[in-house]
């Protein structure tokens, strides 16, 4: 860990103009910045603590949500109107880390933090992400918890979270600031594949700050939810989750959304695979021919080639969840 | 034993350093400071083998705050005999030596120390260490070195190498009418306890060192630190008062004791080092390991033929051992036996005991194949454990001390309801979940080991016991006040143990499950001699009411003798004290195995261990729903304390069963999971229901008082009645622990 200096604005004009500096970073829950910082993976010049903005409202208005940039986890799971209307996002949050994790840990941060590749985190190794140029050790590595779609030569990494899969079946936008004033990037836009440009995870430009998330009127009742697959029950990254939505109109499928995480760059949506959907039965042959298109040009690396089959099973029995109505509970750990 | 009736030992007693630990007020090795300490920081290897050609310290040495660098060239002085550097519990080999020069051994070995005023300046001062490597070719992997695995020439000390082969194992295995051959592998594990290890020494006037460690034996840890530093045993002492979990990685000295000691010789300043989580991933693991495990039966599922071999990793500079196969050879009653035990080399740190070290991967394999030969032959599990019981330890030809298993067996099998278990798998299920029920045996040695103890009578009345023995969790400071308090009929807060204090009585490391049969025996001979110097004092005062009293007479209690007959007649503690013009009575105890006895008999804990799991038929998620664990481990000292250790034991059991695994990229020679976020042990959500049973077992011959231990025999069998009950679930057999999702995904399902 390296030393550094600290500021804490009071206001977002003063937290943008600290993150000019390219080698600022913005602290919020520090989940995730702390440990970076500790393993040497980050070595800021400049802490920007931003725990102070005025970031941490969650507002309600008429079918739409809005979650402050610095908003915890456990506040946004935990809000009688997420509970009540957005219980996919309560659910997918709740899945999550563990309770003081989420009690740190914010919305924003959530939507930035860094994958878990063991490679990223030993700067002793080759990493692309890490140190643009230097390779990819995870190719060839350890890597079972690494992608199967969406991968490049450069980078196998995986996007972590848990929220941001749901908030990509929940059609979010992000609302960001910064040097050129504000500007907001639809949920599909935000996380990016790896290319040749690993090292950024996202759409953000420099000096750019995420100051709220905005999530739509839910429009799929009860047939939702989010099921996380993973090497213990709790307090795990996903080796595989799905997030799941469906609109069942007189016994057919007249919509779905369906992300997966754990899997990709991103999280992981299919749209055309989605449209297949409409107009079938909500049945498990249907699920499982939707599982196979989705996993159609997956790729394994060796140590993660059971996610291709872990994937495909947990669509179908995500998509049979969500049809009956009986979202994965995430605290009874039982997979009905 | 006390003549009056035990009002503390065999009764559930909360800990009586409990309040100390919630409180924060327990210190812990790097908790202690001093005025004016320094701070030191490991900074460690990046690669596996190799040697380093160059290191630039100058924007390190930069850094304000920082005092000194020790790296290989410029290492504090220490012991040049290679003898020196054992310690109590080392294998054979050439024990590691920390900057001893530039050659890299392992994959995070230590190559330099920070020393700075603050942790934060040396933490970042080791960050700024660019350090030039000349690699070596390496291997950290078994399945490479099997083919070169070898007896080892030389045994550790105190681990029995297995027995020579017994009948014709080879020849009664071709002949059996039933059979299976089975390979296992489980991968290593990593002992992570809470507590980072650390080291405060303090430097105090003289050059006299006291120091704070992390250790399972401050005995052990202080002669190693006398031993290579040429320091006088009256210059160094070691304290261990509480220690935050070890299960084993604390037996041997850790090289942060010797970085603290070092540099506090070299700069005469009081230091602290400490570790991160990620360098405990370096300092020994239980080893990686491939088992072939064959059974052979009669149609009546009697084992005519045991085989079991295994190979197991160590480093290239020590032979670590450890008993993996002998288990297979005693258990059960077979007259055809052969079992082999080798050694591989990786580059990795040498290999260290992990709670049940050997017993932990041997008995899992071997419970396993037992399992898969009662399909094979279509026997109950458990039935084919109670038709291969053994009346005596066949390896040794000794009859056991105790062995109460059949009764582990039967209430085991009562509170789990195994009566009801289908016999086939597969055959039941909780709508998507396919339901299974496992059974194991466990068994780990019951050692008595040579240990002295001290009792203490103060002027009021009131006891202190003392020995140097160390509590790692397992409730030590409170067994001992226990056994103190009963001793003299006191309440419990009128007994204050001390322990962990190199400077105390001697004690051997924490560890093998004998500290409580071995200590609490010492304290309780230091008790009963001190009774018979307080009751001799007694009859000698003047107008004494116990002088025609003979010792078998009386009784203490309330701080008072007395005849047992007649209870008003008797003296005060504190009058006889006065009377002798002691400020305090101090007697000593110990106690040592009988080799006699030795000759004829041998103890073991027992348990039986039942499991259910539910497994998700299409995802493969396993979940552990129950385990019974009964076990037979002579008298229990403090049911409660002892339910924890099992329960730990148990939990442990079910990480090796489904998580724990060190990942390591073997092109690179590195351990890329070291850290809890990836290290996986069992959360909360992964425990459910545990009911530990503790069966009636009287074994006069295993310790003075009778005491088996527990430290280790939870985790004994746990791991294999897990992975029974998988199978039992799915037809399923994972042969590679940990079992995760993808291998019971991939594994082929029952034809």
């Amino acid at each position: 860990m390296n030393r550094y200096d600290y500021v804490r604005p009071d206001t977002v004009a003063d937290a943008i103009t600290a993150l000019a500096n390219p080698d600022a970073r913005a602290l919020a829950g520090g989940t995730n910045l702390v440990d970076l910082m500790k393993y040497d993976v980050a070595r800021p010049a400049l802490v920007v603590d931003i725990n102070r903005l005025p970031l941490k409202s969650i507002e309600v208005s008429g079918d739409k949500l809005r979650v402050g940039a610095l908003v915890s986890n456990s506040d946004l799971a935990w809000h009688p109107d997420v509970q009540a209307r957005w219980p996919l996002l309560a659910s997918a949050i709740l899945a999550g880390a563990s309770p003081q994790l989420r009690n740190a840990a914010t919305t924003g941060g959530n939507l930035l933090q860094r994958t878990r590749c063991y490679y990223f985190y030993d700067p002793s190794t080759a990493c692309n992400k890490r140190a643009p140029g230097s390779g990819c050790s995870a190719i060839g590595g350890v890597n079972r918890i690494h992608a199967i779609l969406g991968a490049s030569s450069a980078c196998i990494a995986v996007h972590p979270s848990d929220m941001c899969v749901a908030l990509a079946v929940l059609g979010a936008t992000v609302e960001v600031e910064g040097p050129q004033g504000q500007r907001e990037i639809p949920f599909a836009e935000f996380h990016r594949l790896p290319g040749d440009m690993p090292e950024r995870d996202n759409t953000l430009q420099q000096g750019e700050l995420i100051t709220a998330v905005a999530i739509p009127a839910p429009q799929f009742g009860s047939h939702f939810t989010y099921l996380k697959l993973r090497d213990r029950l709790s307090y795990a990254f996903a080796l595989v989750s799905v997030a799941a939505a469906l609109q069942i109109e007189n016994g057919t499928i007249k919509d779905a959304r369906i992300a997966l995480g754990g899997v990709a760059h991103k999280p992981w949506r299919d749209v055309e695979a989605e449209q297949s959907l409409r107009g079938q039965a909500p049945e498990p042959r249907v699920f499982e021919a939707v599982a196979q298109l989705i996993l159609r040009d997956a790729k394994g690396q060796g140590e993660n080639d059971f996610k291709i089959e872990l994937a495909t099973r947990a669509i179908a029995r995500a998509l049979a969840q969500a049809a009956a109505g009986m979202p994965q509970n995430q605290s009874d750990k039982v997979i009905q | 034993m006390s003549v009056i009736e035990q009002l503390h030992v065999g009764r559930p007693t909360s800990r009586v350093d409990g309040r100390l630990k919630v409180t924060g007020k327990a210190q812990y090795a790097a908790e202690y400071s001093t005025n004016g300490m320094l701070y030191g920081y490991i900074v460690s290897s990046t690669i596996a083998a190799g040697h380093i050609s160059s290191m630039d310290l100058t924007a390190a040495r930069r850094m304000p705050g920082v005092v000194e660098i020790f790296t290989h060239e410029n290492r504090g002085k220490a012991a040049w005999l290679d003898r020196k550097w054992r310690d109590d519990v080392a294998p054979p080999g050439h024990p590691f030596r920390p900057l001893h020069s530039d050659r890299i051994l392992f994959d995070g070995q230590p190559v330099a120390l920070v020393v700075a005023e603050t942790f934060e300046a040396a933490r970042d001062a080791a960050s700024l260490i660019a350090i030039a490597y000349e690699a070596d070719p390496h291997c950290t992997e078994l399945a490479r070195k099997r083919n070169e695995a070898y007896v080892p020439p030389e045994k550790r000390s105190g681990i029995p190498p297995p027995p020579d082969p017994r009948g014709a194992a080879e020849q009664a295995y071709a002949d059996a009418p039933v059979k299976i051959s089975r390979d296992y592998r489980i991968n290593p594990e990593h002992h992570n306890p809470m507590e980072m290890f650390g080291s405060t020494c303090v430097y105090e006037q003289g050059g006299k060192l006291t120091i704070y460690d992390k250790t399972q034996g401050s005995q052990n840890a202080q002669g190693y630190v006398t031993s290579v530093f040429g320091l006088s045993g009256d210059d160094v002492r070691v304290v261990n008062h509480y220690v935050g979990g070890a299960f084993g990685s604390g037996l041997r000295p850790q090289h942060q004791l010797f970085f603290a000691v070092m540099a506090s010789l070299e700069l005469e300043r009081s230091v602290r080092v400490t570790m991160t989580r990620k360098q405990m991933f370096h300092i020994g693991y239980r080893p990686d390991n491939y088992q072939t495990v064959s059974l052979a039966a009669d149609r009546d599922g009697r084992l005519q033929s045991i085989m079991h071999d295994a190979v197991a990793a160590t480093s290239h500079y020590e032979d670590y051992q450890e008993a993996v196969v002998n288990w297979s050879g005693l258990m059960y009653h077979c007259d055809n036996v052969k079992l082999t035990y080798q050694l591989a080399k990786l580059n990795t740190a040498t290999p260290c005991d992990m709670r049940a070290p050997g017993a932990a991967i041997g008995v899992t394999a071997m419970e396993c194949a037992l399992d898969e030969l009662a399909y094979e032959l279509g026997i109950d599990p458990l039935e084919m454990r109670r038709i291969n019981f053994a009346q005596k330890d066949e390896n040794t030809n000794k009859e056991f001390t105790s062995k109460a298993l059949m009764e582990c067996y039967r209430a085991g099998a009562a509170a789990f309801g195994w009566e009801r278990r289908a016999q086939q798998p597969r055959a039941m299920r909780d709508g998507r979940q396919l339901v299974g029920w496992g059974v194991s045996t466990g068994i780990w040695d019951a050692f008595l080991q040579k240990a002295q103890a001290s009792a203490t009578l103060k002027q009021d009345g009131t006891l202190e016991v003392a020995t140097a023995a160390s509590d790692i969790g397992t409730g030590t400071w409170t067994i001992l006040t226990q056994i103190g308090a009963d001793a003299f009929g006191l309440p419990l807060e009128d007994v204050q143990a001390r322990i962990g204090d190199s400077s105390l009585p001697m004690s051997p490391v924490e560890g093998g499950s004998w500290t409580a049969a071995s200590n609490g025996s010492a304290v309780q001979a230091a008790c009963d001699a001190l009774k018979q110097s307080l009751f001799k004092l007694a009859t000698k005062m003047a107008n004494s009411p116990l002088a025609d009293a003979s010792f078998d007479d009386v009784a203490l209690e309330g701080r008072r003798i007395f005849r047992k007959d007649d209870p008003a007649r008797g003296l005060a503690i504190s009058e006889i004290m006065h009377a002798a013009g002691l400020s305090e009575l101090t007697e000593q105890g110990k106690v040592s195995p009988s080799l006699i006895q030795m000759m004829n008999y041998i103890s073991y804990t027992h348990s039986a261990v039942f499991a259910e799991v539910q497994v998700d038929e299409d995802l493969g998620v396993v979940r552990v729903t129950r385990v019974v664990c009964a076990a037979a481990a002579g008298r229990i000292l403090n049911p409660k304390t002892a339910r924890s250790q099992i329960l730990g034991g148990v939990v442990m059991g079910i990480g090796m069963a489904l998580h724990e695994e060190g990942m390591t990229d073997h092109r690179l020679g590195k351990i890329m999971n070291a850290n809890f976020a990836e290290y996986h042990i069992p959360a909360h959500a992964d425990v459910e229901d545990i009911e530990v049973i503790f069966v009636d077992e009287q074994d006069d011959k295993v310790s003075p008082i009778g005491v088996k231990g527990l430290g280790e025999i939870g985790i004994v069998g746990t791991a294999a009645a897990v992975a029974n009950a998988i199978f039992h679930a799915t037809g399923k057999r994972v042969r590679d622990f940990p079992i995760t999702i993808d291998k019971i995904l991939t594994a082929p399902p029952l034809s």
